[in-house]
């Protein structure tokens, strides 16, 4: 180190003493907001992978393999899936925002936003916010394959994109319950371990991949409410033009539910998180 | 600021997790304008005290204050008064240094232009503007710890906590942090460091306090801790381990001390009060026929002065406070 200019510029530097205005809670939000885009566009290559290539393989292994056997032919098969399967796709990528939030403590960030006078929220909330962006490009996939594939939304394009929009919503309201578990867990393993014990075996007890109607009384009962199961009826009754009221009240309660339960709780133990 | 005497004070501060005690009521003062430093093993509780004192933890009892501001009650000012480097308080390592020093202004509170001008400043003076682009996780030791520092300079902190700034740095950067905080401390910034070197707090500090086991077991100047151990040690590495007992022998007879033999076969030391007959050590061990391969006369590390309080040295201190 150059002293003498060096040491100069240290000083200049230490001249500022004063402390700006806190940030308020939109500036806060905003900034995460940039600083997610600029983790995403780092990891792009294996965003495009959960974004790309997985709703692909996925929509043309059920469709073609299973499709035929469900259904009978895979053009009505792909009719009855493709709307399960948007939610099926952002369902398995919530689980990311988990281990966001995990790294962070992990890695004692976490420790120097604490000591920042900024809403702490804002670190959860705008990580989320930038999500909501990969689910969309992943449900555009997901659709646009299907359309290739012969899908056919008929209440048409309105149709499509309210199904859309809901489906973005059950995936803001999934994605908190792997906030709050990655604000607890003790390893980042947990949540990915989590993946498979909570989240597929909820995903094949669901209507995604068939109709309650084939299913023994009982299980079509749990299958029913299973609020993987809520947000595909939604979404395929809104697709299709077939939604009832009570199939979108269903839906968006069970949303509204899983926020209200889970967002102030992620907040609560976030801020009270220490590391130690 | 306020016009306190002291920059930290701290009493019978007390720290349990579970059923482990890591602090066991400590006494501290640190007067401002001052480097001082916490010298202790792995697991002594230097990292828990720092947590409390930049409010990251609450302590179970005691009494503990910065610049007059309680850690508990008045947290938020606090906050605003103290900077923490290290793994007290990381950079995001998936972030350029520039995006880092960034959003770091930006949730302090500066404005989208103010923040990015700053970074720029704070590159500048840390002198990591060719790296300014670059992600945070390829920096180099030296590197990431200037980072580490700038981060906690956007606005200038009272009172800087430097966790450990030089440990596995090469002598050159390590020599390049200490002249930063030696600016720092010109500039009116109190530091509180923790290292496990005494050099390193040789070096810095103007006082030092060495924890153990949850207690502050010495505290003075460098010079009167060393005085508590002995103006130096001699550090013998044998050609051949198998003569460690005579070169034992030879030790005790011209240094009149106590021999440590330690975990290498070959390597043994003594404490010895002035050059003299340390040298006379060397001249009596080559004409008893053992060869040496490394001699030093160096200043009492960490485990020197941890052997003269404790009676143990350090490792085995950190390897308890684990178990």
């Amino acid at each position: 180190m150059s002293e003498s200019t060096n040491g100069s510029k240290l000083l200049r530097i230490l001249s500022v003493s004063a402390r700006p205005a806190r940030p308020n809670a939109l500036h806060a939000v905003a900034t995460f907001t940039w600083r997610s885009m600029r983790h995403t566009v780092s990891q792009l290559p294996y965003m495009a992978i959960d974004v790309l290539i997985f709703p692909v393989i996925f929509l043309l292994i059920f469709t073609y393999m299973f499709g035929g056997a469900i259904s009978g032919s895979t053009g009505h098969y792909l009719q009855f899936l493709l709307p399960g399967m948007l939610v099926y796709t952002v369902t398995t990528m919530t689980v990311y925002i988990g281990i966001a939030i995990k790294t962070d403590i992990d890695k004692g960030v976490f420790n120097r936003f604490r000591t920042l006078p900024f809403w702490q929220p804002a670190a959860i909330i705008g990580t989320m916010l930038v999500n909501l962006l990969s689910y969309a490009a992943a449900l555009a996939t997901t659709i646009g394959i299907g359309l290739l594939l012969g899908f056919r939304p008929e209440a048409g394009l309105t149709g499509a994109l309210l199904a859309l929009l809901l489906v973005i919503l059950y995936a803001f309201s999934v994605s908190w319950i792997f906030a709050c578990i990655g604000v607890v867990v003790k390893k980042t393993e947990s949540i990915t371990s989590m993946t498979y014990i909570v989240l597929y075996p909820l995903m094949f007890t669901s209507n995604v991949f068939t109709d309650t109607s084939t299913m023994p009384d009982w299980l079509g009962r749990i299958v029913a409410y299973n609020p993987i199961s809520l947000a595909s009826t939604a979404a395929r009754g809104l697709m299709h033009g077939t939604a009832t009221a009570q199939d979108l009240i269903a839906a968006l309660g069970g949303m509204i539910l899983l926020t209200l339960a889970f967002a102030p709780l992620t907040f609560r133990l976030y801020l009270k998180k220490a590391k130690q | 600021m306020t016009n306190k005497r002291y920059a930290i004070e701290v009493q019978g501060l007390t720290k349990s997790f579970g059923s482990v005690k890591v602090l066991k009521g400590i006494d501290l003062r640190v007067e401002r304008g001052t480097v001082y430093a916490i010298l202790g093993p792995n697991g002594a509780g230097k990292t828990t005290l720092v947590s409390i004192l930049s409010t990251l933890l609450r302590p179970d009892a005691g009494k503990a204050e910065v610049f007059g501001l309680d850690v508990v009650r008045d947290a938020d000012a606090v906050r605003g008064i103290v900077g923490l480097t290290g793994q007290f308080a990381a950079v995001d390592e998936g972030l350029s240094g520039h995006d880092n020093l960034e959003l770091f202004g930006r949730l302090t509170g500066y404005g989208r232009k103010a923040a990015y001008a700053r970074a720029d400043e704070l590159l500048d003076a840390f002198e990591l503007t060719e790296a300014a682009n670059r992600p945070a996780a390829q920096y180099s030791g030296g590197m990431r710890r200037r980072l580490d520092i700038a981060a906690a300079m956007l606005v200038r902190p009272e009172l800087l906590f430097l966790d450990e700034p030089t440990t596995g740095l090469d002598p050159r950067s390590r020599s390049g942090v200490w002249d930063i905080v030696r600016t720092l401390v010109a500039g009116g910034t109190t530091v509180l460091l923790t290292t496990q070197y005494l050099e390193e707090a040789d070096q810095l500090a103007d006082r030092l306090a060495v924890i153990d086991g949850g207690t502050v077991i010495a505290e003075g100047t460098a010079a009167e801790l060393k005085a508590l151990v002995g103006s130096g040690t001699v550090q013998i590495r044998l050609a051949r381990p198998e003569l460690r007992s005579l070169a034992e022998q030879v030790l005790r007879r011209e240094l009149n001390a106590e021999v440590r033999l330690h975990a290498d076969p070959a390597t043994l030391s003594a404490q010895a009060s002035d050059p003299e007959p340390a040298a006379r050590v060397l001249t009596e061990l080559s004409r008893a026929g053992i060869a040496t391969t490394q001699f030093s006369l160096g200043q009492p590390s960490l485990d020197e002065v941890f052997l003269a309080l404790t009676g143990r040295p350090a490792e085995e201190a950190a390897e308890e406070a684990v178990s």
